[in-house]
């Protein structure tokens, strides 16, 4: 099965896992405690996403947190950055074209 | 120099369509009119080392255009589409499709809608509906051919919006 940054951030469910645990490292009880659905599925998706490296377990003590690896992420970031650019640079060049409108 | 207003682009993986919103420091009047007037669209639209010449332009309902992109005097590409619907001052509706493409048919719906924000600013949204998935990736991996420098910190706004 595909296993990547995109595959894992298709899914709404592992979205808000990620906002979750990028705020803070939790627990899997603290994180399930967000979710209407049953443990097992959270703990699935959590397995998907440590599988794409977008989460890391940690042990502590007793406890395991899963935390957020932003280093993956970005990613995502490198595939839209070309797009971005090109957009950006023409807004960049529309805002001069509007300071002149703006002008007469 | 000010800092230009961010540019947001929403494009989940797995879906057809992108969305790209930017501010403007400049009535929506305006902002419409460098959206629907070929001198205007011609100063913006292209990349850094490209020419936009526009060669049919007829932005009204019913309407369509073509623009070809010329490097060194030479065309490289072209692009043409339909309009939809051209409602001034709050949006347009229209066609795009990239002529470059081989098997030809590979056309985008557009809706651009330009929003009245306070202070005489305006905010774009360009909400772009492809044929496919990888019609809508590779649409937007062809930005890559148009060459543009690599590497920022900064993290995506999927990120922002997930």
């Amino acid at each position: 099965m595909r296993r990547d940054v995109f595959q894992a951030i298709a899914d709404p469910t592992r979205r808000a896992i990620l906002t979750l645990i990028a705020m803070q490292a939790m627990t899997p009880n603290a994180l399930a405690e967000h979710f209407d659905t049953s443990r097992q599925a959270v703990s699935k998706h959590i397995k998907v996403l440590t599988e794409c490296q977008l989460v890391k377990q940690e042990v502590s003590g007793r406890e395991i947190y899963y935390h957020f690896n932003p280093k993956k992420m970005k990613e995502v970031d490198r595939w839209l950055e070309p797009f971005r650019n090109l957009w950006e640079d023409r807004f960049n060049k529309l805002d001069i074209v509007l300071n002149q409108l703006k002008k007469k | 120099m000010t800092t230009p207003n961010p540019t947001q682009i929403i494009a989940e993986p797995g879906k057809q369509e992108v969305t790209i919103i930017r501010e403007f420091d400049a009535p929506r009047e305006l902002v419409f009119q460098a959206h629907n007037d070929a001198k205007l669209l011609a100063q913006w639209l292209g990349p850094k080392d490209l020419t936009i010449v526009f060669d049919k332009f007829n932005h009204v309902s019913g309407g369509s255009y073509r623009y070809k992109a010329i490097r060194n005097g030479k065309e490289i590409a072209g692009f043409n589409g339909a309009i939809h619907e051209v409602c001034a001052p709050e949006r347009i509706i229209q066609t795009f499709e990239f002529e470059g493409i081989p098997d030809r048919g590979h056309v985008s719906l557009d809706t651009t809608l330009f929003e009245e924000l306070p202070n005489h600013r305006t905010r774009v949204t360009i909400h772009s509906v492809c044929r496919s998935v990888s019609d809508r990736d590779a649409m937007m991996a062809s930005s890559m051919e148009l060459g543009v420098n690599e590497g920022y910190e900064k993290l995506d706004t999927i990120l922002k919006n997930i």
